[in-house]
């Protein structure tokens, strides 16, 4: 099976081809985004790193910023920074260079604010200019690396969104595709079920070992959870404890064998399911995904009150370099279908089958990767920073 | 009638598909669609919560896709509301 997406010198195609303007740290965020606002199609991608970040974090952060620059859906990167900070302009246009066009201007280099803003327009310009020659072209499937998340979870997430975005998941992984799912959190209490599907010890001790340290956090931390997860929103939704919260999550990932736990932002190294070690929160996780190379996120929804916030997801990588394709689950918001790609509602009453809808979801993958625009994506305005996941000290 | 759904045959808590009113009946069904029992809801429950199907004894587990959910703190009756009222979580942190 094929989509049309753009390939790359190295690795695998993309489904989109922005130009992009990444600031090395924070602190340099206007800049990026003053070049990026003078040339047409640019997007800067402006984000909360900061040099505040030790040790993991900071790794994390460096993985990060390579995974952006690195991911499919970017034509090219034109890095935009200061010249003092912990993660270089340098080391970053190193590690992107095989795979794309890769530039960098600093403030240092440049000598001042205004030579650096003259230099990378005028960079970004050409960049933009190669990036509207590029075509689609006939790409494999199997190119294709997918993300996914739950939110807005209830009981009947576990009866239609997920299952059904699970299915997806079994086809494309069955097509030689890569699927990502994540949320550490809610894999308490039901990491002995997918830790049966592991392909082997060492990644069965890797998933098992994941929830250990975060239970070991929580324990640390002296507080009960309940209230945070399950949130209130997921209590009102019928989700009475973490277990139940958690046995529900993992089928949005579907039935795949578990072939590898990735660290946040890590690529996925062969085909198949992996299980990334991450954090719930939407906009940071969909970073991560970004980051590990996927080129759409699917967030499986179940209903409530966020399937009312018809902006949903506002978060950065929902616009518009990660199309984000929403899959709502609760007849009970059915008012609200325009605002999901695939409603999978009908999965409660009875009028369509898990297996239907997961297959929608499937038809959906290779319509948006060749092009289709998703819901989110159509939208413009409000955007928020990229926020890059940090679990230690920050200074 | 409404419909509450059973993810495992094992399990003592079915899942309820449309709001239920206090004594109404209810099918439980299982994920293919067939009629296992009919039982009476003791209260309105809404599309979403659990009800229990059996009756579970305190300090019993209460077991939803044929895994544990959690601990039943109260004795709870068929038909009864299972939520957070009456369960809690098994998961311990720490040593």
């Amino acid at each position: 099976m094929h989509f049309n997406g753009y390939q790359r010198e190295k690795g695998r195609a993309g489904i989109r081809n922005h130009v992009i303007v990444l600031p090395t740290v924070g602190c340099i965020n206007e800049l990026a985004s003053e070049i990026a606002s003078r040339v047409r199609e640019a997007i800067p991608l402006l984000h909360n790193h900061a040099c505040i970040r030790l040790g993991p974090d900071l790794s994390r952060a460096r993985r990060t910023l390579i995974g952006i620059g690195t991911n499919p859906n970017i034509h090219s990167v034109l890095l935009v920074g200061l010249g003092c900070e912990s993660i270089t302009a340098e080391e970053l246009a190193e590690e992107i260079l095989p795979y794309k066009p890769v530039k960098a201007v600093t403030i240092k280099k440049e000598g001042n604010y205004n030579s650096a803003l003259e230099k990378g327009v005028a960079i970004l310009r050409k960049l933009v200019r190669r990036a509207s020659e590029v075509e689609r072209k006939k790409c494999d499937i199997a190119d294709l690396t997918i993300g996914i998340k739950c939110g807005g979870s209830g009981s009947v997430s576990a009866i239609a969104s997920n299952p059904a975005t699970g299915q997806a998941a079994d086809l494309l992984v069955e097509k030689g595709g890569r699927v990502i799912f994540s949320e550490t959190a809610e894999l308490i209490g039901a990491e002995h079920v997918l830790a049966r599907r592991a392909v082997d010890k060492k990644v069965r001790e890797k998933l098992l070992n994941c929830v250990d340290r975060m239970k070991r956090e929580i324990a640390d931390y002296g507080v009960d959870i309940l209230g945070s997860e399950p949130t209130k929103g997921n209590i009102a939704g019928g989700l009475t404890t973490i277990e139940e919260k958690s046995l529900g999550a993992i089928i949005k990932g579907g039935n795949s064998p578990l072939v590898g736990v990735l660290e946040y932002g890590e690529k996925p190294s062969s085909p198949g399911l992996y299980f990334m070690d991450g954090t719930t929160q939407a906009s940071q996780l969909f970073l991560g995904m970004f980051a590990a190379g996927a080129q759409i996120q699917v967030f499986s929804f179940g209903g409530g009150l966020p399937a009312r916030f018809r902006g949903l997801p506002s978060y950065p990588c929902g616009i518009p370099v990660f199309p984000v394709i929403k899959v709502l689950g609760n007849p009970e918001d059915v008012e609200e279908r325009e605002y999901f790609d695939i409603y999978a509602g009908d999965i409660i009453s009875g009028k369509i089958s898990v297996k239907e809808v997961g297959k929608s979801i499937f038809d959906e993958f290779i319509r948006v990767a060749s092009g289709k625009m998703t819901i989110t994506e159509s939208r413009t305005g409000y955007r928020e920073l990229l926020q890059i996941y940090a679990n230690g000290l920050l200074m | 009638m409404k419909k509450a759904i059973l993810m495992n045959k094992d399990d003592n808590v079915a899942t309820v598909l449309k709001s239920v009113k206090k004594g109404e009946i209810i099918a439980v069904i299982s994920t293919d669609n067939k009629v296992i029992k009919n039982i009476e809801a003791r209260k309105e429950i809404a599309t979403g919560h659990k009800i229990a199907v059996n009756s579970i004894g305190e300090g019993e587990t209460v077991v939803k896709y044929g895994e544990s959910i959690g601990t039943a703190t109260d004795r709870i009756d068929q038909g009864t509301h299972v939520h957070i009222h009456n369960v809690r979580s098994k998961v311990k942190y720490g040593d």
